[in-house]
């Protein structure tokens, strides 16, 4: 078998066992990288020789009989806007095309002391903001399932990466559904964490009250393995969890006997893609079979949930991508009279339509007068939202439902159609604004082959249920599958 | 046309930087004077990614002080995001408190024109401050920023418009300088900026609401604030007087001109789209630690004042003078709890001696050596009639130098007041032969040869004659 074929956690044991180098390792998925990565796009910076560098450290630690970690040796890629130092962090903008973050997220220093080789930064939309990777200046992220179709987004190149073996983990940020629409439509599993469960430190804010990290692989095991590795507590960041770490791979067993899984069927049922509801109608069939309870519930609340998230994260956005001024660093405008001049040229070219949209949404619904209006108004549905969710949490175990109202579309067949687009995200803006942990993971194909993917929603800090539930139905349905490229 | 009457109202937005080691949201120094932009971090660059995390001792710094300006504490209190574009604030927001700030309605009492006068408090909250802007002075018109400002903590202090004059802001201004000085969260350095304030001002009719206010920006030196608050009065006095109507705005004032211009008005104000900042999480404080927080606080210089003129019967000048120095205040205090002497006649020595020691010698009362022990001994020696008044000075300086005990330093310098009966006799019998004319012109009526002949005594004995008994020997010797 090609070493890019192999998962994360047999890498790592391949490597512990003396069978195969990190070297060896980091220079197949790069030789990988090489040969598949101009059809997707996934990368906007490739670092080799670092890479190549750290392995041999690794290969050194390893000679030395140094205490190795569960992803030691194991190639990762990271999305552009989580701050690694010495590489560039674009966010897919021209905005900040050639800046090189001068420090470590707090996650990428996780990573490192676990001894992890990043070999380059994943693209994405233009500051995590879209659902398909179509708005990075680097260009579009193609679906390693059919070119022709999107990879979702914002993770786009997290997700595509990952399906096309170029690595077998990738780490993203999840505001409102960008891990798992993109790992649902390249048929990955991805894991948007508890809000606070995994530092936000060196993730470039899009919607601090909603952002997470989170990561992206083909199999539920690495999933688990790449979550430990990055969750617990961190000094830097200050909505972060008390606890030190998890140790979900350790934890990792069969079983979904006498949980009880709540279905909001008018959610969607007859309104989204038949074949999607059809396969998450066999996966649910599928969980009764292995032992599980399903219900059906209710959520009242969550026909507010679009709405309050485009509010709340605009608004946050908007806030937060002010400091992109052209003062210090990033794009100036090259022609201009004052410094008000300056401002407006630099942010009217160095910004992208999407990201314009949002700042100026974001900007409205914060201005006096309408602040009331919209972003208290929109706060408050999402603390209705998240009060009637956790009320539901203390009598069921999981909420499911599918990730995406459909597969992926056509590259162009929504960009120009802004509210079709946000509507992809239906399903998965739940689990930010409630804070809970969500996961993603395949649960059949449409009748294109396109992958479908089943979301499953439960209790804050309780990774741990969703990461059982979907090695659960993976193992009896003998592991995901991959697309032939 | 005659003068209306117009009652003033002032109201004070007061800036000050707090002490601490590090800023309040990063780990860096915060230290003022440091080569440009050496104390900064991602976070206080504002770099894509970076989180601001909460110095506790800033919070505690501001909890001090709502005490000292007896205000009610919120135990949870939250930080707001105030979003403007300005090259030196590099996330293009301020964090700072906007709804639930961390004190609010407390009040200040300060002595002023004879009187104790009470400033509301509303509220005091925290926030960071900005960088600096250095324009070049070259004609190539650079603007460089410095971002070693960026982060330093600040509370804002906001008074209701209480105050009624210039001068009451100044004084108020003084008080507050003297508690962030009593409480030692502060350098109070006003060249560098450590204290800055907003003045608003407005004008209204006895008996009638307030008048519409306008706000002076950024003013750093309490004379600057009068200064300010006069002008404005009268600009507004004069608009009044004219019949016309006050437009709300925000003016800058020049005080190298003297003169304020309009900056903005209220249809252009900045809309700074306050919302809840998201990656702070409420700030708690306990109940217990409120409390130790409170106990730690001073009686503040401000109340000392008022006690030491309306207990002691200090003049105003002189109680200022003590309640200055935090230090010299406690030594004042423990001088009086001693119950030797009056505080009139501590606060006279004091003034007489310590201050112009100190001046003359440009020191400050903590560089020198004073306590009460010796001070209250060598008082005792001039009571006793041992040492003279010109003699405690030669021994109280001699004394505040080193640590001496006073017997040690009058017998050393030589001090000790003549007394003896036979040796003053002496001096008299000496002096009144050697000055013939002198005897003659007292006898024949010229009262002050009676000073040249004192005079004379004195020097004979080298100042240690003890001048009462010398002038009664002197006038039995005359009278024979």
């Amino acid at each position: 078998m090609e070493i890019y074929n192999y998962y994360a956690y047999e890498l790592n044991s391949l490597f512990k066992s003396g069978e195969i180098s990190a070297s060896e390792i980091t220079k197949a998925f790069l030789e990988r990288i090489r040969t598949v990565d101009s059809k997707f796009n996934s990368f906007i910076s490739i670092y080799e020789q670092p890479a190549l560098d750290a392995a041999q450290n690794i290969d050194t630690k390893r000679a030395r009989g140094e205490q190795l970690s569960g992803l030691a040796a194991v190639p990762v890629g990271i999305k552009d806007n989580i701050a690694v130092k010495g590489m560039k962090m674009t966010c897919g903008s021209k905005m900040l095309e050639n800046f090189i973050s001068p420090y470590n997220a707090s996650v990428v220093e996780k990573l490192y002391s676990k001894d992890c080789v990043i070999v380059g930064k994943l693209n994405m939309d233009e500051f995590a903001m879209g659902s398909s990777s179509e708005t990075s200046i680097f260009g579009v992220v193609r679906n390693p399932y059919d070119i022709d179709r999107v990879a979702g987004g914002s993770s786009g190149g997290c997700a595509a990466a990952v399906s096309a073996r170029e690595v077998p983990v990738s780490f993203g940020s999840d505001t409102g559904g960008s891990i798992r629409l993109p790992a649902s439509f390249c048929g990955t599993v991805g894991l948007k964490p508890t809000y606070s469960a995994v530092s936000r430190y060196g993730l470039t804010a899009f919607s601090s009250s909603l952002d997470q990290i989170g990561p992206l692989s083909r199999c539920v095991k690495d999933t688990a393995l790449a979550y430990d590795a990055i969750s617990g507590h961190d000094s830097r960041d200050s909505t972060s969890c008390s606890f030190k770490n998890t140790k979900c791979f350790d934890d990792l067993k069969c079983g979904v006997n006498g949980l009880t899984v709540g279905v909001p069927y008018e959610l969607f049922s007859g309104k989204i893609d038949p074949s999607v509801e059809e396969s998450f109608n066999s996966f649910l069939k599928k969980a009764e079979m292995l032992g599980a309870k399903t219900e059906e519930i209710e959520l009242k609340t969550s026909r507010f949930a679009l709405p309050a998230y485009y509010v709340i994260s605009s608004a946050e956005a908007s806030s937060n991508l002010s400091r992109f001024d052209g003062v210090r660093y990033g794009f100036r405008a090259n022609h201009y009279t004052d410094t008000n001049d300056m401002y407006i040229k630099t942010r009217s070219e160095g910004f992208g339509e999407e990201v314009k949209r949002r700042i100026l949404l974001g900007t409205f619904v914060l201005s006096s007068g309408y602040y009331d209006k919209y972003y208290k108004k929109a706060v408050n549905a999402a603390r209705q939202i998240r009060n009637e969710i956790n009320s539901i949490l203390e009598k069921i175990d999981v909420i499911a439902l599918p990730t995406a109202p459909q597969t992926a579309f056509k590259i162009g067949e929504k960009i120009s159609a802004p509210v079709e687009m946000y509507n992809n995200d239906v399903f998965t803006v739940i689990a930010n604004l409630t804070g809970l942990p969500a996961i993603s993971f395949p649960c059949g194909r449409d009748n294109s082959g396109l992958p479908i993917g089943a979301q499953l929603i439960t209790r804050a800090f309780n990774e741990q249920m969703l990461l059982d539930m979907a090695y659960t139905y993976e193992t009896d349905i003998g592991g995901f599958s991959s697309p032939e490229l | 046309m005659q003068m209306a009457e117009y009652l003033t109202a002032i109201g004070l937005e007061t800036h000050a930087e707090l002490s601490t080691d590090t800023k309040i949201f990063c780990n860096c120094k915060n230290r003022f004077g440091a080569p440009p932009n050496t104390n900064v971090c991602p976070v206080c660059m504002g770099l894509p990614g970076a989180l601001p995390t909460i110095n506790s001792t800033a919070v505690e710094y501001a909890v001090r002080m709502g005490h000292a300006l007896n205000c009610k504490i919120n135990l949870v209190s939250r930080f707001d995001r105030k979003n403007y574009l300005y090259p030196d604030l590099p996330k293009a927001y301020q964090i700072s408190q906007s709804n639930v700030p961390i004190c609010v309605d407390g009040w200040v009492d300060f002595w002023y024109n004879d009187q104790v006068r009470r400033v509301r408090i509303e509220r005091i909250h925290m926030e960071e401050d900005a960088g600096k802007l250095i324009h070049s002075e070259s004609s190539d018109i650079i603007t460089y920023v410095d971002l070693n400002r960026c982060g330093v903590p600040l509370i804002e202090i906001v008074t209701k418009p209480d105050i009624r004059s210039p001068g009451e802001a100044a004084a108020y201004l003084k008080t507050i300088r003297s508690i962030l000085t009593y409480l030692d969260i502060c350098d109070c350095r006003m060249q560098e900026g450590s204290i800055r304030s907003d003045v608003n001002v407005s004008l209204n009719r006895p008996g009638e609401p307030l008048g519409v206010r306008c706000e002076m920006k950024n003013i750093n030196s309490f004379s600057a604030v009068t200064r300010a608050a006069e002008y404005e009065i009268k600009r507004q006095q004069e608009i009044l007087d004219a019949g016309g109507i006050i437009q709300q705005q925000t003016r800058r004032w020049d005080d190298v001109k003297g003169i304020s211009s309009v900056m903005r008005t209220k249809e252009n104000a900045d809309d700074y789209r306050y919302f809840p900042e998201p990656d702070i999480p409420p700030v708690e404080i306990s109940q217990r630690r409120c409390d130790e927080l409170k106990k730690s606080v001073p009686e503040l210089g401000n109340i000392k004042l008022i006690r030491y003129i309306s207990e002691y019967c200090l003049n105003e000048k002189d109680a200022h003078y003590i309640c200055d120095d935090p230090k010299l205040a406690a030594f004042f205090d423990e001088c009086v709890q001693s119950g030797r002497y009056s505080p009139q006649v501590y606060s006279r020595r004091i003034m007489s001696e310590l201050a112009k020691y100190l001046n003359a010698n440009e020191k400050s009362f903590e560089d020198i050596r004073l306590d009460v022990k010796r001070f209250n001994e060598l008082l005792g020696e001039v009571e006793k009639g041992n040492i003279s008044n010109s003699a405690f000075k030669k021994a109280f300086e001699f004394m505040i130098e080193n640590d001496d005990n006073v017997k040690t330093i009058i017998n050393d310098l030589g001090l000790l007041q003549l007394t003896d009966e036979s040796e003053l006799e002496r001096i008299a019998e000496l002096v009144i032969k050697q000055n013939p004319k002198s005897v003659d012109d007292y006898k024949k009526g010229k009262t002050n040869a009676l000073g040249y002949i004192m005079g004379q005594c004195m020097k004979c004995s080298k100042g240690k004659a003890d001048p009462v008994r010398m002038k009664e020997i002197v006038l039995s010797h005359l009278a024979k």
